[in-house]
């Protein structure tokens, strides 16, 4: 029991460093993608930053406009870093390692990622603002349109593994893992990650040119925190799921299945960085269009396809 | 979709590149030799001020930057009984310098004046003058121009012809 509690402390604890140290790694990383420093004046190459950044954060005016919906603009940033952190029980880190085991672990990976789209939606409507207004309509249609991909992608992959426990997905990859035979899954599941998690090039709900903020325009201090701490926690999650349902979790040779979990999850946290740093945001009509038009009929296909083969080969 | 790839991989081959940023307080900024910054007063080549307080500079300042006032020696020459610059309006363009005279007010490489109090922004003529005559160093206004101070008499200049008297009928 106490060990258990131990192990749940653990990962939470790293989770949060993580995701607070990747608010360095990633400027960093932009930094080095465009030809600059980033921060590195705090601490050897700036690792200090983000305790500078939490100083910072902490001691800000904790402020809540006259005109917001308290009850509900005080919950929005609560939900998204409960959901976030909740998909996090159920991926299994390695062998031994993982919170909790669920026979519906990955219905619950998509039922965490729906419930954090309540987190912007509310947001952009308690903030009673336009502009969160406008953020906070773009999450919700972009967010359900992206999750209806995201679930289909990952059909293949459950018909393959058999399960919807996470923990039988990673151990049904232990020869091939299933980016080779679901590479299109693999394709549609990231792209739908990157908009669950309203990452860079399809951070549509924020779009900080036009929205100025979009759902979180009117939030500061440490609730502006929460937000964006879900997003990086969100980060961790998604390339956490890539790794686990696709690029065979824990499996690798020589070195131990917790580093391999974390040099995979790194290598997958790296890349979304780099798309932001490349591609520009798309329009709102062309994303809807590229989901709708080309996503779902690649998904359906692919879980066609998957089903079809698997039906013959049996 | 494959330019977005390619994009990617190209963005991606940054990693290799040397990277543009100076570490400035570290490294030192070059900066051309006609940079305009902190403004000086220079002395000419005797080692006497340059300022005659003619005021130009006050009126060509945009932002209204300089105030002095005039004062005469027993020389008879003009110099600045104060010359004061309020740093935290200047602007550094460089009017002032185009409009002297004299060459007295120059701009020079140096940025680095950040000051914690507001007050310090301002700089006296004795935080103004330097010991040497910055751009032009052979120029000495009084020995070119034509008024008569102490040790040089009308006519005695550089270039200049000693007056005639309109009232001589000598060729």
């Amino acid at each position: 029991m106490l060990l258990k509690i131990a192990e749940i402390l653990f990962i939470f604890g790293v989770l949060i460093l993580g995701a607070a140290a990747l608010t360095w790694v990633e400027r960093r990383l932009l930094g080095l993608w465009q030809d600059r420093y980033g921060p590195n004046r705090a601490g050897p190459l700036g690792i200090l930053q983000p305790v500078a950044d939490m100083v910072k954060i902490l001691t800000k005016e904790d402020w809540i406009p006259p005109f917001a919906d308290r009850v509900l603009y005080v919950i929005a940033p609560a939900i998204i870093i409960i959901a976030t952190f909740m998909v996090f029980a159920v991926i299994p880190l390695s062998p031994s390692l993982g919170v909790i085991e669920l026979n519906i672990g990955l219905l619950f990976f998509l039922a965490m990622a729906s419930l954090s789209v309540y987190s912007v939606v509310l947001a952009g409507w308690a903030s009673n603002s336009k502009y969160a207004l406008l953020g906070g309509v773009r999450a919700a249609s972009q967010m359900i349109s992206y999750e209806v991909f995201m679930a289909l992608s990952l059909a293949g992959v459950i018909m393959m593994a058999g399960s919807f426990n996470l923990r039988t997905i990673v151990e049904a990859q232990q020869g091939l893992w299933f980016v080779v035979p679901q590479f299109f899954g693999f394709v549609a599941f990231f792209v739908a990650g990157l908009a669950e998690s309203h990452r860079l090039p399809l951070d549509l709900p924020e779009s900080e040119h036009e929205l100025t903020a979009g759902f979180h325009t009117e939030y500061s201090g440490m609730k502006f925190g929460m937000f964006f701490l879900g997003e990086y926690v969100g980060v961790i999650v998604t390339s956490a799921m890539i790794v686990t349902l696709f690029m065979g979790g824990w499996h690798g040779p020589w070195l131990p299945p917790l580093v391999w979990f974390g040099l995979k999850m790194a290598f997958f946290v790296a890349l979304f960085v780099l798309l932001r740093a490349a591609i520009p945001r798309p329009r709102y009509d062309q994303l809807m269009a590229f989901g709708w038009k080309l996503l779902l009929p690649l998904t359906l296909a692919n879980a066609v396809i998957t089903g079809g083969v698997l039906l013959a080969g049996s | 979709m494959l330019s977005q790839l390619r994009s990617l991989w190209w963005v991606f081959l940054h990693t290799f590149r040397k990277r543009d940023t100076l570490q400035y307080p570290e490294e030192e900024v070059y900066l051309p030799p006609r940079t305009r910054g902190r403004i000086v007063l220079s002395r000419d080549p005797d080692g006497e001020e340059r300022c005659v307080a003619c005021n130009l500079c006050a009126v060509a300042c945009p932002v209204d930057c300089i105030s002095l006032a005039k004062a005469e020696d027993d020389q008879g020459r003009w110099y600045p009984d104060f010359f004061r610059i309020n740093f935290s309006r200047c602007i550094y363009c460089g009017m002032c310098e185009e409009a002297c005279p004299t060459y007295a007010i120059q701009l020079i490489p140096d940025f680095e004046m950040a000051e914690y109090d507001r007050a310090n922004m301002v700089y006296e003529k004795d935080d103004l003058l330097i010991a040497g005559t910055g751009k032009y160093p052979d120029y000495n206004f009084y020995r070119v121009a034509g008024m008569a101070v102490g040790g040089k008499d009308k006519g005695e200049a550089e270039n200049e012809d000693y007056p005639i008297d309109p009232k001589s009928l000598m060729p």
